[in-house]
């Protein structure tokens, strides 16, 4: 790791003044990527702004339709929440999917959407469930949020202060874990909203979290695992590594989605 | 033996190490700090393969905290050597394999991915780690010899002009006529070809060294994070730095796991040993974790191509087999006996194959060393045959415990054709006892309501042998052994009676300081909390040999055994003159010596006290003082034997496999301690498996960059990728030492993968799959399922 200023302000202003004074600075959420990167010299940021201390920036709770999740919640808490588990219980177990125990006491959603790792959790669920991503600056719809990888419609400066979710009907989320890893070699993330309409996530594809709509117009159909299962995806635009063909990718999402769709259904 | 005391042999005494380790009070070579000490860097080549045209070392050098900078230049003209090689293999044309000079810094070419390149010395690690990054090397990229495979053909780099095509030996072993023979005349051949994936050790504590030189005494101490401290500071002074063995001390303390790569003597200790005396302060080093992928030295990676040759009942005729294996890019301590002696003399497995050939390639790669790692060979070996008689049982139809029947060897001592003698064993005694407890009977049951879920289930079998207790030195010497292989230990007797044992075993896992304590409480009678256990320290320990190769019980407890026996025998000659008997009358038992038929009996520490207190002693014709040493050479090797058996379960719509049952009953001769033998097993079926389903090390075929260098990308096992085992052992005492014990330490390694991947084929049989690649990953077995549906 190479030396850093560490700054730690008590308000949601002062982050994003030190933010857009600090020119090499990073903002400072879990920290289960940054500091990992920093130790292996991959990130070099001068300056980090530790938003722990920022009070508004935690906490779950209802508003009408939806649930407002702090941009730095804890997985763990997520996980753990009444109000998440009995409204959303996909989204409470996508939480405590991720990682292990040690992750999920550090890390946060607002880091973990804002990195936008192409093999996260978070991203699934928050495209998925159609959530909007309100910023220091504006609301974003995840559709307009998640843009590549590794990237998000977040300018220089503009802080998650929370993801804002709509209580579906139902929900499901299935991860296929890298062996080694365990980060999604595939994960499909399943909504049908209180309209009847669905939306269907997937990570771990290679480049980014982005809506299959082969699988949301045969599951808009039938909302049946079977539906899912049927499907048979291209496998052009996903990425092939030591642990994964493009192929195997694009039929796990269809596996995942099935086994999604059975979570939702219960 | 005989005497009945609390913790003697055959108890599962609780561990004396465990204390320190679990409340943190163990003494890692980590934990040593030195007054004035200062911190090794190494600089590590990016490049597979690269000629070295200029280091420039200045900006580097006047960074903060920097005290100096060594490169391979420096160490040449010094007149430092290269790390040795410890076997000598001759090959098939009576000539020596190729001894490539392997420098510890490197000299002129770097020659994998993480070749150390340069070392830098500062006041602290991070100044040393910033400093390295402003040398600026001037590299030629050159092509890289990556895969074991194609690494011999015409028209790859070379990875040393010695080696043209980067053969270091082709070497042969049985008897290649006879075995021709038996292959024409067969009913039936399996043949397989199959590559035994490539490993990375992956201890819990990072290789670590801290090096120190006194001017007053004119002497070396290095603390080092190694399994065979004696063997290390011979091979480092007589071999490398020129010193006398007498001004080096080496320290191995508490060492978290080695499973082999903690044998051999690495660049980086050297490196820091040398430097030490020329900059005059300690220095310490300790990897990275990154830096034990890149070059700790790695296991297995062999390509295979392996025949079976049979009659029309199943019964062996004949076995065949070509291995080129991966040695890297130098060759480490053992790596020359690994792919070939440790690993062709056990191809006749537990069967009375009576011909055998085989034939390895030793191959150089741009790649980091390959050695010995958990089973050394005899995995490679176990991995053969067994999957050579699965294969042969499916393709023949003959049930894969029956196969295995008609081919035990079951009268001994039996003569191999690849020439061990095993001294005893009864394979169907493990095989019928793993059945039984896998409930084989019950298989078929579990398949069908398996089936009734969308799941397949495997039964694979494994009957595994392996050689242990390295070795009988005159044999290793014939084969090309550059070291002896016996083992030592002193036993001293301090006034009232209490023990300390030095061994030249080392402990790193193995739980020798429980273990040699039951043992010497047992044989003295005395009380298993009054003997401790001193191992690791060439300043303190008599010269032995170190831990590997399942040895540390069957050679160094033999070795323990024996100057027990010399203390009974002068305690007896104690004794004798004070019970005023002969000492032909004097007995020992239950720790008293006894006046034969008499109730006259003195008491072991009473002797102990006169022994140190001779007021009334035979001073005329015995030494006072009760302390004796023994070397122990074996006379032959030990044969832990098994029947492992795997259930597995595997979804078809993700190729996932979940080993849903794990029965291994071994043969370990007899047991000390069952608890330590079961976590020994565990410990070996954990990496068994992962080698099976999980390990690999992957080098990108063009580039040579290493593609699995964290744990993001390299699977190591984890506790819910594997079943509750079920263990057992028989036992069928070894004939040749006095404890009758085989070694534990390897086993579970050595039989597991074979097991795991027939199962899986065995699960798959159904949809015509024959044949499964190490690591049976869920995208490789998913592959094989479309691949046969198609």
């Amino acid at each position: 790791m190479y030396p850093f200023q560490y700054h730690r302000p008590a308000n949601l202003a002062e982050a994003t003044a030190l933010l857009g004074k600090l020119g090499e600075g990073k903002a400072l959420a879990g920290g289960q990527t940054l500091i990992a990167a920093m130790k292996l010299r991959l990130a070099q940021p001068s300056d980090l702004v530790d938003l722990g201390g920022i009070a508004e920036l935690s906490g779950i709770r209802a508003d009408g339709d939806a649930i407002v999740i702090g941009a730095l919640t804890r997985h763990a808490d997520v996980a753990a929440s009444a109000e998440v588990g009995k409204r959303i219980p996909a989204l409470a177990r996508l939480a405590g999917s991720i990682g292990d125990r040690q992750v999920r006491a550090a890390g946060t959603l607002g880091g973990s959407i804002a990195n936008n790792d192409p093999a996260a959790d978070y991203p699934a669920g928050v495209l998925g469930l159609g959530a909007t991503v309100v910023t220091s600056r504006r609301s974003i719809a995840a559709d307009d949020f998640f843009s590549g990888l590794y990237e998000t419609a977040l300018e220089p400066g503009e802080l998650i202060k929370s993801v804002s979710f709509p209580v579906p009907q139902r929900a499901g989320y299935a991860k296929f874990a890298n062996p080694a890893s365990r980060f999604a070699l595939i994960g499909v993330f399943v909504c049908q909203e209180k309209s009847g309409a669905v939306r269907v996530a997937v990570t771990g594809g290679g480049n980014g979290v982005f809506r299959s709509a082969e699988l949301e117009k045969a599951l808009a159909a039938s909302f049946t695992p079977a539906a899912a299962a049927a499907v048979k995806l291209s496998a052009d635009g996903f990425s092939g590594d030591l642990h994964a063909s493009p192929e195997y990718r694009a039929h796990l999402v269809s596996v995942m989605a099935g086994r999604a769709v059975a979570a939702a259904l219960g | 033996m005989g005497a009945n005391i609390a913790n003697g042999i055959g108890a599962s005494a609780l561990r004396k190490e465990d204390q320190r380790f679990l409340t943190g009070a163990g003494n890692y070579t980590d934990d040593i700090n030195i007054p004035g000490q200062t911190y090794a860097c190494f600089l590590r080549s990016p490049h597979a393969h690269a000629a070295i045209r200029k280091i420039d070392t200045r900006a580097a050098a006047a960074a903060p905290g920097v005290v100096a900078i060594f490169t391979g230049e420096d160490l040449a003209e010094a007149k430092v050597g290269g790390l040795p090689c410890g076997w000598l293999i001759t090959d098939v044309n009576g000539q020596p394999m190729k001894e490539p000079p392997h420098p510890l810094l490197a000299q002129g070419k770097a020659r994998h991915v993480g070749d150390q390149v340069a070392v830098v010395i500062a006041e602290t690690y991070l100044q040393a780690k910033d400093a390295a990054e402003l040398i600026e090397v001037d590299y030629e990229v050159l092509d890289a010899a990556v895969d074991v495979a194609t690494a011999t053909q015409p028209g790859q780099p070379a990875v040393h002009d010695i080696a043209p095509d980067n053969v270091c030996y082709v070497w042969g072993h049985g008897d290649k006529a006879a075995v021709d023979k038996a292959f024409a005349a067969a009913a039936h051949v399996t043949t397989l070809e199959f590559r035994n994936n490539r490993l990375i050790p992956n201890a819990i504590e990072p290789r670590a060294a801290v090096a120190q030189y006194s001017r007053s005494e004119d002497a070396y101490t290095l603390h080092v994070a190694n399994q065979n401290p004696h063997v290390e500071r011979l091979l480092m002074t007589a071999f490398v730095l020129g010193l006398p063995e007498h001004k080096v001390r080496v320290i191995a303390p508490d060492v978290g796991g080695g499973f082999g790569s903690k044998i051999f003597l690495y660049a980086e200790e050297t490196v820091i040993t040398w430097a030490a005396k020329r900059v005059n302060r300690p220095i310490k080093w300790t990897a990275e974790r990154s830096e034990s992928f890149l070059a700790d030295a790695h296991g297995r990676d062999h390509a295979t191509r392996a025949e079976l040759a049979l009659d029309k009942d199943g019964k062996f005729l004949a076995m065949r087999v070509h291995t080129k294996a991966n040695l890297g890019a130098y060759l480490s301590t053992f790596a020359s006996s690994v792919p070939t002696i440790l690993y062709a003399t056990l191809l006749a497995g537990q069967y009375a194959t009576p011909a055998i050939y085989a034939e390895v390639t030793g191959v150089f790669t741009n790649t980091a060393p390959v050695d010995a790692y958990r089973g050394a060979g005899r995995p490679e070996a176990t991995f053969t045959v067994e999957r050579l008689v699965s294969a042969a049982a499916l393709e023949m139809g003959i049930d894969q415990a029956e196969i295995r029947r008609r081919n035990f060897i079951t009268s001994f001592p039996y003569a191999t054709p690849v020439g061990l003698t095993y001294d005893t064993g009864n394979y169907e005694a493990t095989l019928a006892a793993a059945m039984k407890i896998a409930d084989v009977a019950g298989f078929p049951a579990r398949r069908e309501e398996a089936k009734k879920r969308g799941k397949l289930r495997g039964l694979g079998y494994s009957c595994y042998i392996e050689a242990c207790g390295l070795a009988p030195s005159n044999v290793a010497g014939a084969l090309g052994a550059r070291a002896g292989l016996f083992e030592a230990g002193e036993i001293r007797v301090h006034p009232t009676g209490s023990v300390t044992v030095f061994t030249g075993s080392h402990s790193h896992g193995q739980g020798h300081e429980t273990t040699f304590a039951q043992v010497v409480a047992e044989r003295l009678g005395i009380p298993f909390e009054n003997v401790d256990v001193v191992h690791g320290d060439t300043g303190r320990i008599p010269f032995g040999m170190g831990t590997y190769g399942s040895r540390s019980l069957a050679v160094g407890g033999t070795a323990i055994m024996k100057a027990l026996d010399k203390v009974i025998d002068k305690g007896r000659k104690i004794a004798a003159h004070l019970l005023e008997a002969a000492d032909s009358d004097i007995v020992f038992e239950d720790g008293n010596f006894k006046v034969a038929g008499t109730d006259k009996q003195v008491a072991f520490g009473q002797v102990a006290f006169s022994a140190y207190v001779p007021h009334n002693y035979p001073l005329d014709r015995l030494e006072p003082g009760l302390d004796e040493t023994a070397f122990y050479d074996p006379t032959n090797f030990t044969y832990p034997a098994g029947s492992h058996i795997c259930e597995v379960e595997i979804d078809p719509e993700t190729g996932v496999v979940r080993v849903v049952g794990y029965t291994a009953s071994d043969d370990f001769g007899n047991v000390i301690n069952p608890m330590i033998v079961e976590g020994q097993v565990h410990g070996g079926l954990a990496q068994g498996i992962g080698q099976a389903l999980l390990e690999q090390a992957v080098y990108d075929p063009d580039s040579g960059q290493l593609l699995t260098g964290s744990y993001g990308d390299y699977a190591m096992p984890r506790a819910d990728d594997l079943p509750n085992f079920k263990v057992d052992t028989q036992v069928t005492p070894c004939t040749h030492n006095p404890l009758g014990v085989k070694g534990c330490g390897e086993a579970g390694a050595i039989g597991s993968p074979p097991a795991v991947i027939s199962a899986v084929i065995d699960a798959l049989k159904e949809l015509g799959v024959r044949d499964m690649a190490m690591p049976a990953t869920p995208h490789r077995v998913w592959q094989a399922i479309q691949s046969a549906r198609a």
